[in-house]
């Protein structure tokens, strides 16, 4: 048995300790809102935070994240207030919106770390594939974040 | 001009006492669900006043898409059509899917429900204006016999029917039962560009709250109980053969459910997609190529360049083309290529299907729900009024979900097990066994006179056909006219012409791609005008001005491109700017790309100008938003995308191969709308696609002096001195 807490609930999973961490969010703990779109670190589609770090869930052992914190898009926020989620409806970003939880994970830790990224440090960050091209607003919905979650805080 | 009122015939409208969605009742569960997270919902509790919209008593007002949204937000625009007429406070407008299975049992009352060909505005605008219409004139009826008044002394306005005589109103919440019941005399006029309230203004689209919080359905995140996994792995060289496999390597696997071998493929079904693919990579299964295991990208492009060298069909001509080219002061040569194309959709591609006793229901995110209950119908032997197609948020599309070949594995594999089964092809396996954008080889040869003007072309296309494949019959005169989108019927005023055409074929399976035979060929003739206009001296700007005397309209965009983009600013050496236009879609798109080559040849674009005239507008920002999807996914297809095809099979299947723009590759897109009303409604998920190409080869050129003529970049030598 794995001990592993998602979003503040912990579960005892009967789940092989190779098992890729997003596998068992998808399939196990039905969590859909983390998308698969690779399989080998490549598209970000499948970020989640392992103890407040964007990790790619899809070449990380279940095993490896047993007793650690783990947060999907499920629990960002309860109710989209993330200024992240705000901003992202503000600037209208996502378009099909498959890769959306994965670079809306990388942000928010980007943001954890650097509450003012520069162009340069979202260039460094957000490394996650959009095939939409939602590139530009998703650059101005981060700088517009970083100014809401400013005021909150101020 | 005046829009004659579309008839809705009586058995378009369907009686309230006809439960929405065919009186569907699924019981399964979904994770997180929120009426606005899934885009179907089967019971609705409300009265439908036609099969476009339900009206619930809270004033809810539910409208049917019939278009599939993969980001381009038909879940929006096609909302704002009906509700520009229907006079509904937009707080209140929801959208869910309209049921292929209805469609099919009421005569098509959804009309046309494939998406592509950038038509979803264009064709169904005037009908849905028409729905929305008519619904506000059956609750105006509703409320006028109610108060005993005139339907004429009445008016709707923000979800209610007022009468200003005796200050009475009433919502559409209170009237829409009533309102099912009413029938019209005579359908209303729908109102002109010009009257419209809604349409024009840029609103939020629906579907992005669902997006930022993880609980919009996608066809990968459907969860039915007892629901098991399958993933696939086809015969690696197209239209080769499973010859035999060990399956026990899989089944010793704690989780691996079965082995199903297809002639052409082999699947794992287990209780994870993960478990599923374990148990496929364990296996070792042995393939029969058939004819085509020594096939290769290169000897394709040799044999289609070899084509080049006769005249093959005679698709256009004007004047004499030849004897013109004899004459010329100048003439000036030059052949391109193109390579196939994979979509790299980001949702690989996935369908889940349950067959039960009386009905069939598959669940996918596809463009076109029609052709998926037609497959689905079809393998699973069931009649089409059994089939449910639950069409789900698509994680992509690009024409690639237009396509029902992943629906019709996924029936196959679901009639041979006895429980609901959700098959994911992998990253690598969608990739590989895709459909790809044709492969394309062209000659041009150009003449001109003493003064630098274009006297003669003639143009020669080596294409692997689609239609050749799909539709035999329309390529029976030895012409694809969708391999000729901009070669042919060209806006480019040359007396003498010649374009000629060499229907190809591969066996690798080709199909539409992000508006198809305007990529490939925009980038050859557009990069080949651009090499006239230097044989020529003059700025490829003026040159084509020059050429489209006749086209006003074209240049009208084209000048704005080059206004907002600073074209005659002066750039520091290994800079340059590139231009190209293209009409495609019913829209005109013209482009300025910027670009900084290094001296060793790496290409950076800077800046994207984007003028786009596609008349008249639904929702303003959804379309500044697709001409920048348009820009990435062409600039990602210009700098790397190929498939490379070696032993009959495509070599690369994931992200690290197929290289795709990032965040800190893309460049500054500035987007403008040149509008010019009337009657025109253009195209606008894929006009934008075909310029970029060129013009950042264009500017590329201008740059370093290197002219492009193969693609992608990434293979080009680029560095300059």
């Amino acid at each position: 048995m794995i001990t592993l807490t998602v979003n503040g609930t912990r579960h005892e999973l009967d789940a092989e300790a190779n098992m890729p961490l997003l596998w068992v969010l998808r399939d196990i703990l039905d969590l859909t809102g983390t998308k698969f779109g690779c399989g080998v670190a490549q598209c970000g589609a499948c970020t989640v935070h392992l103890d407040g770090e964007p990790i790619r869930s899809c070449v990380i052992p279940v095993s490896a994240a047993a007793g650690r914190e783990v947060t999907t898009i499920e629990g960002l926020s309860p109710d989209r207030s993330h200024p992240l989620q705000q901003a992202w409806i503000e600037y209208d970003v996502a378009q099909c919106g498959y890769c959306q939880s994965g670079q809306i994970m990388t942000a928010a830790a980007l943001l954890r770390t650097k509450p003012a990224p520069t162009d340069a440090d979202i260039d460094e960050a957000m490394t996650n594939i959009c095939r939409c091209g939602t590139y530009q607003p998703m650059r101005t919905a981060i700088k517009r974040a970083a100014e809401l979650a400013r005021e909150v805080s101020s | 001009m005046s829009t004659a009122s579309m008839p809705l015939t009586r058995r378009n409208f369907v009686k309230a006492t006809l439960t929405a969605g065919g009186g569907m009742a699924l019981g399964f569960h979904l994770p997180m669900l929120t009426a606005a997270a899934a885009p179907w919902t089967g019971d609705l509790d409300g009265d439908e006043i036609n099969a476009w919209l339900v009206i619930a008593s809270d004033d809810t007002v539910t409208i049917r898409v019939a278009q599939s949204d993969m980001g381009q937000g038909v879940f929006t625009s096609m909302p704002m059509i009906v509700a520009e007429e229907l006079e509904c406070a937009w707080v209140h407008v929801r959208a869910e899917y309209a049921s292929a299975n209805r469609s099919l049992r009421e005569d098509r009352v959804y009309r046309r429900m494939g998406t592509g060909g950038s038509n979803a505005v264009r064709i169904s605008r005037p009908y849905l204006q028409q729905a929305g219409a008519s619904a506000r004139e059956r609750l105006i009826a509703a409320a006028a016999e109610q108060w005993g008044v005139a339907p004429a002394e009445c008016r709707a306005e923000a979800s209610r029917v007022i009468h200003d005589a005796s200050g009475r109103s009433q919502r559409y919440g209170e009237l829409a039962a009533a309102a099912a019941k009413v029938e019209l005399e005579s359908e209303p006029a729908i109102r002109e560009p010009g009257e419209f309230k809604l349409l024009g203004r840029s609103l939020p689209k629906l579907d992005v709250p669902a997006k930022v919080d993880g609980s919009a359905i996608y066809g990968i995140d459907v969860r039915i109980p007892d629901m098991v996994y399958a993933t696939v792995a086809a015969a690696p060289v197209w239209e080769g053969r499973l010859r035999s496999v060990d399956s026990e390597p899989a089944k010793r696997l704690r989780g691996v459910i079965d082995v199903l071998e297809f002639e052409d493929a082999v699947v794992v079904v287990a209780d994870s997609f993960w478990t599923a693919r374990r148990g496929l990579d364990a296996l070792e299964p042995e393939w029969d190529a058939g004819e085509h295991g020594d096939a290769s990208s290169e000897a394709f492009l040799a044999r289609f360049r070899q084509a080049l060298d006769t005249k093959g069909t005679v698709a256009e001509e004007a004047g004499d083309a030849y004897a013109a080219l004899e004459g010329a002061a100048t003439v000036v040569e030059a052949d391109y290529s193109a390579p196939y194309l994979a979509h790299l959709a980001l949702e690989p591609v996935n369908c889940t299907v349950h067959i039960q006793e009386t009905r069939v229901d598959v669940w996918t995110g596809t463009q076109n729900p029609e052709s998926a209950l037609g497959v689905a119908a079809e393998v699973s032997g069931r009649p089409p009024e059994q089939v449910h197609v639950h069409n789900c948020f698509l994680g992509g599309g690009f024409g690639r979900r237009s396509r029902p070949d992943f629906v019709a594995r996924a029936v196959a594999v679901a009639a041979r097990i006895d429980r609901p089964v959700q098959v994911i092809w992998s990253r690598e396996e969608d990739t590989r066994t895709g459909h790809y954008r044709p492969m394309a080889a062209f000659r041009f040869r150009a003449g001109l006179d003493e003064d630098g003007a274009a006297v003669a072309l003639v143009n020669r296309s080596a294409t692997h056909s689609i239609l050749a494949g799909l539709r035999p019959e329309a390529v029976a005169d030895g012409i694809d006219q969708s391999s000729l989108s901009w070669l042919t019927n060209s806006p480019y005023a040359i007396e003498n012409r010649s374009i000629e055409h060499h229907l190809q074929r591969t066996h690798v399976p080709v199909w539409f791609w992000r508006a198809v035979g305007a990529t490939q060929n925009a980038f050859a003739i557009e990069s080949f005008i651009d090499e006239m206009a230097n044989a020529a001296g003059t700025c490829p700007w003026q040159f084509r001005r020059k050429l489209l005397a006749e086209r006003p309209d074209l240049i009208e965009v084209l000048d704005a491109a080059a206004r907002f983009a600073d074209w005659e600013e002066p750039l520091a050496p290994g800079s340059g700017r590139g231009i190209a236009v293209v009409e495609s879609f019913g829209s005109i798109c013209a482009q300025v790309a910027e670009v900084d080559v290094s001296k060793e040849g790496s290409v950076r674009v800077k800046r994207v100008v984007t003028t786009l005239d596609c008349g008249n507008t639904v929702n303003p920002r959804t379309i500044e938003e697709q001409v920048q999807s348009s820009v990435v996914y062409g600039l990602s297809a210009a700098l790397w995308g190929k498939v490379d095809i070696a032993s009959g099979r495509a070599r690369h299947g994931n992200f690290d191969r197929h290289r795709v723009l990032k965040m800190a590759e893309t460049p500054q897109m500035d987007t403008h709308l040149v509008l010019s009303g009337g009657d025109k409604w253009g195209g606008v998920g894929e006009p934008a696609v075909p310029p970029v190409v060129p013009a950042v080869c264009n500017a590329i050129f201008a740059a370093t002096g290197k002219r492009v003529r193969d693609l992608p970049l990434a293979d080009q030598d680029l560095s300059w001195s």
